[in-house]
């Protein structure tokens, strides 16, 4: 028997059959702050972790999975009905009227930017600070940044009004002599919030290189068997020559094709890695300054107004921790049903994985709270009247409702995380992280109808949604699944070249020698 | 005949199977020491320190990387102040436009930073990734390697040291035995 590295000997004595105490959950929850928690639970080597992950992938479709895609890309079909009834028609479709000049368009925009967060804090803050219990979420959340992204900016797209003229939020030249006005937080968007878009994407894609290269591995030595299609029925008489026709082409043809090309010839050469790491750690390196500026980026078209209760520093920093907060809801609500419909993957999404984000949870969501709590106080002591007066009918005036369903969901909701039953019980989280989406969403909301009551009374009104504002919203939330169902069903999931390596057999064991 | 031609043709070189990280690590290190520089370690997941087992470099992609940024940053600033910021300096067509915005200053340089801040992030993000990308000549769809059968599990569980032929160092006989000694398993001859 060989020695063991004392990580090595937690990770076996906690895995191992009746060792790990009752209150561990699934063996993962250790109180012992000396103990590290084991990343991957179930014993696994290499081979089954390639198997577990890949496996998602290749064996047959689940049951469920057509009935959710179909149902998703119906809801995101009627999206796509509601936004070519708004081209062909005009933005009167919605609700916007005067002074509510930018309804849930913007509302749904910076509320999908916001969600798309998430996905990079886990790539990319979180691997700078070595948070290891990432690697299991990263791909997952990475995916969801993208998709979230897609649907953020569908809106400002079409709100423009006139779809055809939106070239001209890009610096293209023209001969109208005419540029786009750089001193605008709008235009700033439009670099953020493509820049983001453009680097997340490619981000995702890099790291995802060498697991399509090991899905690419894996069909082309299934290829050594054949399948045989055919003879297709047909319902009337046909020369017996195409009647009996059957094709045979070797097993997992396509799939070696797809990921072969996706792949780029990746072949796990020691010289890639070392290259593709150092890349790697970089981009992470300049994704944390880009999650923090998009969102800040995004703050400004409110901040650098001058409309009370817009007109604030503090709207950078609450923005980002409220993107976090609602990002990582987002994950929890894709990652608890998705943990228990693929088979195995309890074992590397564990519980103190879920864990650590609800502490996420509740540090964002505290860092929000007091934002909201901020915003009060300065516009007392502020003692702008205008600005004490905006504040009041946010939290009293019409939207009265709308304020304090983002309070209780974003203050009060993440609160419960501090009671360790609560941090634990996976649907008790499903449902908190459902709640929180509703009050960040509330948030947008609330910031924007401020809109309603501006500095003449004479014109103040009231923000009401109509059936095309409603359907659409509800419509980007089906594109979102439908592209997240596609991701589930056919790219890895999870990281499986970054899995391995957090496995306690990654490391050489070199006896007496400092490496 | 050249399909002959293609038979007689030198091989690409020979491959050793490994089945656990330590024993690749340590036969990693005695192929450095052996002097050999046309080789390679196939392995599912980037080993931690096997760089300084294989006496890599650091690796260059940071300078591409880097260089991204610069132009990046160079690139926004020429286009925000050309496009909206001109007229502080008359020099031709290279003065650019003056557009007046609720009489703000021309060059506004202040306002310039976001744009300029997300154009650097996203041309040293290009740097990072299409620089690693081409250190590391990919895409290159063919391999020799990758014709072997057995190399096709390295995305999964093995490991392997390759090296080519036309190392210096290479000697059919001495390369096959050394990696034999170090461990591996299923020494293979790879074909061009």
């Amino acid at each position: 028997m060989t020695t063991l590295e004392p990580d090595q000997a937690t990770a076996l004595g906690l895995t191992g059959p009746g060792s790990a105490p009752a209150d561990t959950i699934d063996g993962s929850m250790v109180n012992d702050p000396a103990v590290r928690p084991p990343l991957v639970l179930g014993d696994r080597d290499f081979h089954s972790v390639t198997e577990t992950i890949c496996g998602w992938i290749e064996n047959k479709t689940p049951k469920w999975w057509p009935l959710a895609f179909m149902s998703s890309a119906g809801v995101a079909g009627i999206g796509t009905v509601m936004i070519l009834y708004l081209i062909i028609t005009g933005v009167g479709v919605w609700g916007l009227q005067n002074p509510v000049s930018w309804g849930w368009a913007i509302v749904n925009f910076v509320w999908w930017v916001g969600i798309g967060h998430a996905g990079t804090l886990i790539s990319a803050i979180l691997c700078l600070f070595k948070q290891q219990w990432r690697t299991s979420i990263n791909r997952f959340a990475e995916a969801m940044t993208i998709f979230a992204v897609i649907c953020a900016g569908m809106f400002p797209g079409i709100h423009v009004g006139r779809v055809w003229m939106a070239w001209m939020l890009f610096p293209i030249p023209n001969s109208n002599y005419i540029w786009p006005n750089f001193r605008s937080p709008l235009l700033w968007d439009v670099f953020a919030v493509g820049t983001y878009f453009t680097v997340s994407l490619l981000f995702w894609y890099m790291g995802m290189i060498p697991d399509i290269a090991t899905l690419r591995d894996r069909a082309m030595l299934r290829r050594k068997q054949s399948v045989t299609f055919g003879p297709v029925w047909v319902p009337h008489p046909l020369p017996g020559f195409i009647k009996n026709m059957t094709f045979t082409i070797p097993a997992n043809q396509i799939a070696s094709w797809v990921y072969g090309v996706l792949a780029l010839g990746w072949r796990f050469s020691f010289r890639h890695w070392n290259n593709y790491e150092k890349a790697y750690i970089l981009l992470a390196g300049v994704c944390t300054p880009l999650v923090l500026s998009v969102h800040s980026v995004v703050s400004f078209d409110f901040a650098v107004s001058n409309v009370p209760g817009w007109h604030t520093t503090i709207f950078p920093p609450y923005f980002v921790a409220g993107a976090i907060f609602s990002g990582f809801a987002m994950v929890l609500t894709l990652l608890i049903p998705a943990r228990s419909l693929y088979p195995g993957m309890k074992d590397f999404v564990t519980a103190k994985t879920i864990e650590n984000m609800c502490k996420i949870i509740t540090l964002t969501g505290s860092m929000v709270g007091f934002a909201y709590i901020m915003e009060f106080f300065i516009a007392w002591y502020g003692a702008n009247e205008i600005e004490s007066q905006t504040f009041m009918m946010r939290a009293f005036g019409p939207y009265w409702w709308a304020y304090w369903i983002m309070f209780t969901c974003n203050v009060l909701t993440p609160q419960v995380f501090w009671f360790r039953w609560c941090r634990t019980n996976i649907a008790f989280i499903f449902m908190i992280s459902i709640l929180v989406n509703i009050g960040m969403w509330f948030e947008r909301f609330v910031i924007v109808t401020t809109l309603s009551s501006d500095f003449l009374p004479g014109s103040w009104g009231y923000f009401s949604p109509t059936f095309v504002d409603v359907m659409t919203f509800v419509g980007s939330l089906g594109i979102f699944l439908s592209l997240f169902l596609l991701f589930c069903r056919f790219l890895p999931m999870l990281a499986i070249s970054e899995v391995k390596n957090v496995l306690p057999q990654a490391h050489a064991h070199l006896h007496g020698e400092e490496h | 005949m050249s399909e002959q031609s293609v038979q007689q043709q030198e091989p690409y070189g020979l491959m050793g199977e490994y089945s656990d990280v330590t024993s690749v690590y340590r036969a990693a290190e005695q192929f450095r020491d052996a002097g050999y520089t046309m080789w390679d370690v196939g392995c599912p997941f980037p080993i931690h320190n096997l760089d300084e087992a294989m006496g890599l470099k650091q690796s260059k992609v940071a300078w591409i990387m880097g260089t991204g940024a610069a132009v990046g940053v160079a690139l926004a600033l020429f286009m925000q102040m050309w496009t909206a910021g001109g007229g502080t300096l008359d020099i031709g067509w290279l003065s650019g436009y003056r557009v007046n915005v609720a009489s703000k200053p021309l060059l506004a340089w202040e306002q310039f930073l976001p744009v300029t801040f997300e154009l650097g992030v996203l041309i040293s993000s290009f740097g990072a990734i299409f620089g690693m990308l081409m250190i590391n000549r990919l895409p290159m769809w063919y391999h020799p390697l990758m014709k072997k059968e057995r190399y096709l599990r390295v995305g999964d569980d093995k490991f392997f040291i390759s090296i080519e032929a036309k190392d210096p160092k290479f000697n059919d006989a001495k390369t096959r035995q050394l990696l034999e000694s170090t461990g591996a398993a299923h020494v293979e001859v790879v074909e061009a």
